[in-house]
């Protein structure tokens, strides 16, 4: 851009005026700089906090990658992350193509098991919530899920799917199941944690109230019980998905774990690590998600 | 005397890790309707448990407790209680608290807008109408108090409990609610028993002070008419020889034959 602009007006202006100002002609007032005015305080402040808390974040991920190109370079049958990027590129430059039952692309391996994982995590929900208000509310049906539960809790996701496939006959619907039993258990111990530790004075306005059992769940168990069943809900599905990977690997089809496992057979370690980054991504949004949620339903 | 809200040797035991522990032992309290009644104790003397007897909280297990000439037979709400530390439901606003206990008390009788309405009105009586969508986490600690006062008023009860409604809050915020709750006692006609450890606020509120001894089996000790003339007014009252005469009578019940006991919190 030039700093004077001539056209036939402003050369007339210049040719026109006389050879000296006189002093008694002002300067127009000087023009505060733009870094000098409240707006621009603002955004210097801004930039400047922004880079403050990216330089952590971005400085571990430059080690991370150092780190893994260094032990690329030593090991030749690991590609290092520039190979990798590329083969990402490529790989997701197409995320939807369909070549048969094996052979899809990595977005639809994706929905199938985000698929997977909301049927069995769904259903998980829909029989973990109330059994663990039940459990919460009623101190006899506590004892009684007890020692249940804490046997079943600890059990590996995997050890369910033997059981599951006994059972159900097909592999889909054994995966399903999988994600289910391992899943649900956060859910039922947070709803009946969020129920027992309602404040008592919250339950003596209901009582002089004189509030019918209905009320009391809409207007006072639930509302003070959801912010536990959120964090139920949170860790959950970072259960689901985390098994959603070993189950698909072993009941095949159309997922992101099995691919993991056909690309291992295919010995293209480049996808594998694609993978791993997007279960790691796909599992942070999640819960990242979740997390929204449960500020919106923060009371105090 | 009319007898309206009778307590007779009302005793209350509970059963504690430690074996029985004897809170309360023949309590025997009349009271009129109208009449503006509060306890007044050390710590651990009692009070709020005997408040917590009338509202229903706590099974008494001895005595009879009557209100109007029914057995007190758990809470409910014709017993409206202000609780100590206001517990309204934070997810709820300051007018939807208050409407939870307006729909379950005339929710049969009256239509939807005659109970907003009367929502609002309550709410207008205790200086809150700004502040009606407002949820509790965004309102003053005096504000949340009165919204408490205003959700045990709009069920129109026929004893009004207060369990120290004032003590979490400043001295200034405090008189200023004292004075506000004289105006609305007497707007209202309401009978109202009051637990406070404050000398000042229960001399300048009642018609009775009761007095209560010490803990464990702990009993009425002293029950002092406060004959000042309705309305009453603060600034005057500091004047006033009368006042100075009662107010000292409860110091002296209080600090000389009721020592606070040392292991009390």
């Amino acid at each position: 851009m030039n700093a004077i602009t001539l056209n036939d007006n402003s050369l007339n202006k210049v040719i026109s005026a006389p050879e000296t100002m006189t002093l008694t002609e002002r300067a127009p007032p000087r023009r505060t700089p733009y870094f000098e005015t409240d707006q621009g305080k603002n955004l210097i402040g801004f930039v400047a906090t922004v880079i403050k808390k990216a330089i952590p974040p971005l400085l571990g991920m430059l080690l991370f990658v150092a780190l893994w190109a260094v032990i690329a370079n030593t090991n030749k049958s690991i590609p290092g992350p520039m190979e990798t990027w590329l083969s990402a590129i490529q790989l997701f430059s197409d995320p939807f193509y369909d070549k048969g039952p094996n052979d899809k692309g990595i977005g639809w391996n994706i929905l199938n098991s985000l698929y997977r994982v909301g049927l069995g995590f769904g259903a998980a929900a829909i029989v973990g919530i109330p059994l663990g208000f039940l459990i919460g509310r009623f101190e006899f049906l506590s004892r009684m899920m007890s020692p249940i539960i804490s046997i079943l809790r600890p059990v590996s996701p995997l050890a369910w799917l033997p059981i599951g496939l006994l059972v159900l006959q097909k592999a889909e619907p054994a995966s399903i199941w999988v994600i289910f039993i391992s899943s649900i258990w956060p859910m039922v111990l947070n709803t009946a944690a969020g129920v027992k530790r309602i404040p008592q004075d919250y339950m003596n306005v209901a009582r002089v109230l004189n509030l019918s059992e209905f009320k009391v769940f809409s207007k006072i168990l639930f509302p003070a019980v959801l912010p536990y069943v959120l964090t139920g809900v949170r860790l959950s599905i970072g259960v689901a998905w985390l098994v959603i990977v070993a189950a698909e690997m072993l009941t095949g089809g159309v997922g992101i774990g099995f691919w993991v496992w056909d690309e291992w057979n295919n010995l293209n370690v480049a996808h594998i690590i694609i993978a791993i980054f997007v279960v790691g991504i796909v599992g942070l949004l999640l819960e990242q998600g979740l997390m929204l949620i449960a500020r919106r339903f923060n009371y105090e | 005397m009319e007898k309206y809200l009778q307590i007779e040797n009302a005793g209350m035991v509970f059963n504690t890790k430690k074996g029985k522990f004897i809170a309360l032992t023949d309590i025997n309290l009349n009271v009129e309707q109208g009449e503006f009644i509060t306890l007044i104790g050390h710590s651990g003397c009692g009070k709020s448990t005997l408040l917590n007897l009338v509202a229903g909280l706590l099974d008494a297990t001895r005595g009879l407790l009557l209100l109007g000439n029914k057995e007190i037979k758990g809470p409910g709400p014709e017993r409206g209680v202000v609780f100590q530390n206001h517990s309204l439901l934070p997810w709820l606003t300051a007018f939807e608290n208050v409407y939870l206990a307006v729909e379950k008390v005339f929710g049969g009788r009256e239509s939807k807008h005659q109970l907003k309405s009367r929502t609002q009105q309550v709410l207008e009586l205790v200086g809150l109408t700004h502040a009606a969508n407002k949820l509790p986490g965004e309102i003053s600690g005096g504000m949340k108090q009165r919204v408490g006062i205003a959700r045990a008023l709009a069920m129109e009860p026929k004893v009004l409990l207060l369990d120290e409604p004032f003590g979490a809050l400043d001295a200034l915020n405090r008189a200023y609610l004292q004075d506000e709750l004289m105006k609305i006692v007497a707007a209202t006609k309401s009978t109202v028993l009051m637990v406070t450890h404050d000398v000042d606020e229960a001399v300048l509120l009642s018609d009775r002070i009761v007095m209560m001894t010490n803990g464990p089996a702990a009993t009425i000790g002293e029950v002092l008419e406060v004959d000042l003339p309705r309305p009453r007014e603060r600034l005057q009252l500091a004047h006033e020889p009368h006042y100075h005469a009662l107010r000292s009578n409860v110091l002296e019940f209080l600090y000389s034959r009721q020592m606070r006991p040392k292991e009390a919190a």
